[in-house]
């Protein structure tokens, strides 16, 4: 299908695209690489008045490094992260992860604040992001503010983000030392949304397993090091806690399961990695 | 810039297979609507309309792009390459198009323009691409007629003989 009628407008600056999303509210969206929203767009899933392109905004395109974590603005796409020299040991649990967002073809175009704007509760991107707890940097004409991941994700596509801002850029923490990361997912092609998808975080004294594609919104849970029956009751308790629902593509007991055995695989991968690198 | 008006047509300009072209497209307009309809390329096809099948694959500015999740305005001053760049001359075919024809990589065609230029954008940054990347490459289309295994060997003939290596002409696939 085609897009209903919108007005367009390349922003050349942030302040241009800030002004006219503060003066248009919710009858305008951004678009950056536009994998989420034109999709919507031509299904008429979505009517804005107005589009706002920011992909022309300079200042929004090179990631930089800042107190610990790469942060990554709007006009950065998931092919330019991942062909970064050295994200595998900069941001290990997103070069593993980006593989599976969509194909080549999407990541070319597509970035990572889109993803997280779009809060598709299987994305792996959000995933990621609250797995390693980043933060997410909104700026509308009025102010600037960072929310904690775990705070900005609020349902189906639902996020903390008002009308009136832009996902200015996210903030991934780099790799620590004694840390281990692993990702793992189940889909029914590579590069369809994922069934399940986990993220897991260890280091030498807790555990953070996230989990996507089964509540409404990527999941976290923080554990001590746990191991054998402890594991597996803290995994089960998890699988149940997270409502899991049944659709085409799954069951929900299957979609239990699946966290049972990828949070497993994914917090045994990370804490070997995490010995491993404490030597 | 002024904000495109919703029920006017603009006129864009960009960079269509190395030569400057023309539209006038309404902002919502698709990418493969302005080359099809607008400018008559219909080289370019168009499958589902939502990014899923990769039938719409163009290049822009060397990267693969959906024209289907491309507005036409988002174009503007870029660089787009499509299908009909392949052929280096009418009645010949370039290196992936004859590697195609040799493996039967294609029978009714509907997803060939799309793989050819996923190949195409990818073999240009990486020449020395291995088979599962390539196989990655031609996993973000949809072909609902081959199968892919023919698919695959071309992609990996037509590697090679881009980089210059010589091969046996003898398809992998009868
Ligand atoms: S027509 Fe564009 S991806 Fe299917
Ligand atoms: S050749 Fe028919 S869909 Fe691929």
């Amino acid at each position: 299908m085609k897009p209903a009628r919108f007005d367009y407008l390349r922003a050349a600056s942030l302040d241009e695209a800030l002004a006219a999303i503060a003066r248009h509210g919710d009858e305008a969206r951004i678009v950056a690489g536009g994998q989420s929203l034109v999709p919507m767009l031509n299904m008429r899933l979505t009517k804005p008045g107005l589009l706002v392109d920011v992909m022309r905004i300079e200042t929004l395109r090179t990631p930089r490094r800042e107190n610990g974590a790469l942060v990554v603005p709007a006009g950065t796409r998931q092919a330019i992260l991942l062909d970064r020299p050295h994200v595998a040991d900069e941001l290990p649990l997103l070069a593993a992860a980006l593989p599976f967002v969509g194909h080549v073809q999407t990541r070319a175009r597509g970035t990572l604040c889109g993803s997280v704007a779009h809060a598709d509760p299987s994305a792996e991107i959000p995933l990621c992001l609250v797995a390693l707890e980043g933060e997410v940097h909104l700026r509308s004409a009025k102010r600037a503010r960072r929310v904690r991941a775990d705070d900005f994700f609020v349902g189906m596509m639902v996020t903390d983000r008002a009308h009136d801002e832009l996902v200015e850029a996210i903030g991934l923490p780099l790799r620590a030392p004694g840390t281990g990361y692993a990702f793992a997912e189940v889909g029914r092609r590579h590069g369809d949304f994922a069934i399940v998808a986990c993220a897991a975080v260890v280091d030498g004294r807790r555990m953070r397993l996230a989990v996507g594609g089964v509540a409404d919104r990527p999941t976290a849970r923080d554990w001590p090091l746990l191991d054998g029956t402890a594991l597996d009751d803290a995994l089960n308790a998890l699988a149940w806690d997270l409502g899991a629902g049944e659709d085409i593509h799954a069951t929900a007991r299957y979609r239990r399961d699946l966290v049972r055995r990828l949070g497993r695989r994914v917090l045994e991968q990370a804490a070997e990695e995490a010995r491993r690198c404490q030597g | 810039m002024p904000r495109l008006d919703a029920v006017r047509r603009h006129e864009i300009v960009f960079s269509l297979n190395g030569a400057p072209a023309r539209v006038e497209v309404e902002p919502r307009t698709l990418l493969t609507d302005a080359l099809r309809h607008g400018l008559g390329m219909t080289g370019t096809h168009v499958g589902c309309e939502h990014g899923v099948c990769g039938a719409c694959t163009v290049a822009i500015d060397g990267e693969p792009a959906r024209a289907c999740l491309t507005l036409a305005v988002a174009v503007e001053g870029c660089e787009v390459r499509t299908v009909e760049a392949l052929a280096p001359e009418p009645g010949r075919l370039g290196v992936l198009q004859a590697a195609f024809r040799r493996h039967h990589a294609l029978q009714c065609g509907f997803c060939t323009a799309g793989i050819l230029m996923s190949l195409d954008a990818y073999l240009r940054c990486r020449p020395h691409a291995t088979r599962a990347e390539l196989t990655e490459v031609i996993g973000g289309h949809l072909c609902r007629c081959t199968g892919y295994a023919p698919i695959i060997a071309a992609a990996v003939e037509a590697a090679a003989v881009l980089r210059g290596e010589s091969i046996e002409e003898t398809p992998s696939h009868a």
